[in-house]
């Protein structure tokens, strides 16, 4: 097995007197997807904030490659190598699909010229270069999300933070975007990947973590928590369907 | 830029450099001056507000900066008034800073609050300092001393070839900036700070650009604006009004964009100079109330301003490629 | 300074800070309500006391006794400035928010110069007039009639937010405007209702304060800037916190303006706003 990439230690945040995590640990190792379940409020979105440095954890350690990074505010964070994506996208409106790419290509290359290259480039690796030129506001959502990847992908992180990007799209855009993550693993890329759409994640996941109410309830292969009994009365038994034929 | 997008700024600069020779009387050069400080100064505070979206209504201080020191320079120690330019803007870059470190950690409506804060303590501050003139001013000796002296009495022409040439270079400072790493960033975190954020872009270091750069401008407009006058005082280059009309200007014209700021500050004073000639000087109010008028209705029919009515006409036209094959359909 | 002149200073500034307060609590109103910092807060203040004077020059109404007609008035302006104004703008991006309020600003401040002259008025003879003495300390009776009208209105409001179904709904539309929805709350009648209110705080404040400020179209700078103040102090949105913080600016002020310089007191108050967003943002007596 690779050697570790991430690994998040005993990680609490609370929010006032309300606990959005509790001592969840888990860890992730170089070029490993990882899937991040669990039923709304369960703290999904709370641990990808901590992870990308949008909280700092109330107690508990994040550490990449053995570097704490608990703490350190975003944009360090995303120089160390982590990229994240938005539940709710916020792309860069008032620019064009290219300009929103330059500007995390900015991140490694100072250069406007050469992240200009490097930023189709990665749109031409998401199959954006045909909206390479249009107002970024113009794009349908899937696109926009598309978009969120390609930007995150162009700041060559080491860990990618997909947070529901599969969520909202048609089934047909869902296979898109499962192939675009395997590739993306391909690249040696390792992801988090937070998600409601089951068929979407289940097949492409080495490992799955599953949280409720804060907590680990479970964490191994997909085929083995998709059994466990805690989960599945936790999530899902309501929720999973299982992938078509 | 486009082909078009040259075109037009090499004509603009043509009619500028030419029209003081075409319009020779002192009242017509007068208003284009005002016109050109007043583009230079709505140039100055874009970067900062329209570019990386940080509403700063204390803008004052630092006009106020520039023309401070050059007087004060040039007064108590007979320095040339360009290197109290020089020095003002550095003095001033320096105050955006001590402003900028404790204002960047608000967001929003916040940051315009306290810069309004900033603007009003920097002004009953000089009141006050006997050093600084107090509320009396400074009035400089007004005697032809030539390029390097930066005082013409002879004609209005020096004063216009000086500001037009500081509206250039403004402009310059702001395409190198717009089109550079830094501009890239500043868009981005008008739009999405949090997105900015996760891509590596630190808020404060690059807002404390924009100011430092925005600022570092606005006290060259204070300088040229001192020489000008011969005069300053707290209420003429310190005061609220001051800061908003720097705003206004690029809001008018659009903000975020180079020409914005000029278009704005052109219409802007055209107005001001019409409705002082129609209704009659200042203190009656009805500049007040034209002002106010226009920013209400900009505010909430044309937040783009100007040339946001040209770029609606053509944004259709530039989206039309994604929306053909409807087109084609139908 | 004796303990006599303390207490005289002390009691003169948490008068003026009771009438702050009352400002204030018009701004935090509608800022905890909608988000929206209006500029031209001070204006209301500044229209109140018109009304004030006119009535007292043309009618020779006393402005206490036509201080429930300002309120009224100033309610239907601030009600119908947002119906006009402010509902387009409450999506718009914030540099819009900015300067609609703040074109209004000085679109108030034109008018009044233009219809009533930038000279200094004040309201001739007021029944209150004259001073209190009480243990050797002296007060002029128009601050402290000022300073009790402005604490009725403000526990008037304060009742109106806890006590009454419309008040409920008030604060259920400030604390989360889609649950409030869910509820049937209708969003764009409170956000009229809060503009209603606080202009209405503003001008009753302004009018209070005819009895012996000056009045002049430029009065409500001064006012503003000490409303931002404590709304920031206060806690933004918070009316309880606006009202502690009236007080406690008061005192500084007056205090400020006695051991120092009367000039400096502004700049005293505004450094303390800057400290405090500086330090907590999210205000002084506001939770983070």
């Amino acid at each position: 097995m690779s050697p570790l990439l991430l690994e998040v230690r005993g990680l609490t945040k609370r929010f006032g007197g309300l606990t959005a995590n509790e001592d969840v640990s888990f860890s992730l190792s170089a070029g490993e997807i990882v899937g991040l379940l669990g039923p709304n409020g369960a703290g999904k979105t709370t641990v990808f904030n901590s992870l990308a440095g949008f909280f700092a954890p109330t107690s508990g350690d994040i550490l990449l490659e053995g570097r704490s990074i608990a703490g350190l505010p975003p944009e360090r964070v995303a120089a160390l190598g982590v990229a994240r994506t938005f539940q709710i996208v916020r792309i860069f409106k008032s620019m064009t699909v290219r300009e929103n790419v330059m500007v995390a290509a900015l991140l490694r290359h100072r250069a406007v010229p050469v992240a200009r290259r490097k930023a189709d480039e990665a749109l031409a690796f998401t199959g954006l270069s045909g909206r390479a030129g249009d107002p970024a506001g113009q794009l349908t959502v899937a696109e926009q999300k598309r978009l969120e990847v390609t930007r995150a992908l162009a700041i060559e992180p080491r860990l990618l933070l997909l947070d529901e990007v599969m969520a909202g799209l048609t089934s047909s855009e869902v296979h898109e975007a499962v192939e675009m993550v395997k590739r993306i693993r391909d690249r040696g890329i390792a992801c988090v990947v937070v998600e409601h759409v089951m068929e979407g994640i289940m097949p492409i996941a080495d490992r799955v973590v599953v949280l409720e109410r804060g907590r680990v309830i479970a964490d191994g292969p997909p085929a083995a928590v998709a059994s466990d009994a805690a989960v599945i009365a936790a999530y899902l038994g309501e929720e999973y369907r299982a992938p078509g034929p | 830029m486009s082909r078009r997008a040259k075109l037009v700024w090499l004509a603009a600069a043509l009619v500028a450099l030419l029209f003081p020779l075409v319009a020779a009387r002192p009242t017509w050069q007068n208003t284009a001056i005002l016109m050109l400080m007043t583009a230079q100064m709505g140039v100055a505070w874009n970067i900062l507000g329209g570019y990386a979206g940080q509403v700063s209504l204390g803008h004052a201080a630092f006009f106020g900066a520039g023309a401070y020191v050059s007087t004060l320079l040039s007064i108590k120690l007979g320095l040339s008034p360009w290197l109290g330019m020089v020095a003002g803007a550095g003095v001033s870059a320096g105050l955006s800073l001590l402003v900028g470190w404790p204002c960047f950690r608000l967001k929003g409506h916040y940051f315009a609050m306290a810069t309004i804060a900033v603007g009003e303590i920097v002004q009953a501050v000089v009141n006050g300092w006997e050093f600084l003139g107090g509320a009396v001013g400074f009035y400089l000796p007004l005697q032809e001393k030539g390029f390097w002296g930066f005082v013409f009495n002879r004609s209005k022409l020096p004063y216009y070839y000086i500001a037009l040439g500081l509206l250039a270079f403004s402009l310059l400072v702001n395409w190198a900036v717009a089109r550079s790493r830094t501009g890239y960033y500043l868009r981005a975190i008008k739009d999405e700070p949090d997105a900015a954020r996760s891509l590596g872009v630190s808020l404060t270091r690059y807002k404390q650009t924009a100011m430092v750069i925005s600022s570092a401008l606005a006290a060259m407009g204070g300088t040229l604006y001192a020489q000008k006058e011969l005069f300053i005082d707290p209420g003429s280059t310190l005061s609220t009004s001051l800061s908003i009309k720097m705003a206004l200007a690029a809001i008018m014209g659009g903000v975020g964009t180079l020409a914005g700021p000029v278009v704005g500050a052109v219409v802007l004073t055209a107005i001001e100079e019409a409705s002082r000639v129609a209704f009659g000087g200042t203190g009656r109010g009805t500049d007040l109330v034209v002002y106010g008028g226009l920013i209400v209705v900009i505010a909430v029919f044309q937040p783009a301003g100007i040339l946001g009515l040209f770029a609606s006409r053509r944004g259709p036209a530039r989206a039309a490629p994604a929306e053909a094959p409807a087109k084609e359909a139908a | 300074m004796t303990a006599q002149l303390l207490l005289q200073t002390l009691l003169s500034g948490i008068l003026i800070g009771l009438v702050y307060a009352l400002v204030a609590v018009g701004l935090t109103l509608i800022f905890g309500v909608m988000d929206i910092v209006n500029f031209a807060h001070g204006e209301f203040l500044m229209l109140g006391m018109y009304a004030a004077f006119w009535g007292f020059a043309l009618w020779k109404l006393d402005p206490l006794f036509t201080l429930p007609l300002t309120a009224l008035l100033l309610f239907a302006l601030g009600a119908a400035l947002y119906r006009l104004i402010i509902r387009r703008i409450t999506d718009a991006p914030m540099l819009s928010q900015i300067f609609a309020t703040f074109g209004l600003m000085i679109l108030f401040r034109g008018l009044a110069q233009y219809l009533w002259k930038p000279d200094f008025r004040s309201v001739g003879e007021s029944v209150v007039a004259g001073k209190v003495a009480f243990a050797g300390l002296q007060f002029g009776l128009p601050q402290v009639v000022a300073a009790l009208g402005a604490v009725l209105t403000t526990a008037a409001v304060w009742w109106f937010l806890r006590s009454t179904r419309l008040g409920a709904a008030l604060e259920a539309t400030a604390a989360d405007k889609e649950a409030a929805a869910l509820m049937g709350i209708d969003a764009q009648k409170m956000f009229a209702l809060a503009w209603g209110l606080g202009a209405a705080c503003a001008g009753v404040a302004g009018a209070l304060l005819s009895t012996y400020y000056p009045i002049f179209p430029e009065v409500g700078s001064t006012f503003i800037l000490v409303a931002f103040v404590l709304v920031a102090l206060g806690g933004f949105g918070s009316v309880a916190g606006a009202f502690w913080a009236g007080i406690l600016v008061g005192v500084v002020e007056v205090v400020g303006g006695f051991l120092w310089d009367p000039a400096y007191k502004m700049v005293l108050v505004l450094s303390l706003y800057l400290l405090v967003v500086w330090l907590r943002p999210q205000g002084l007596l506001g939770k983070a």
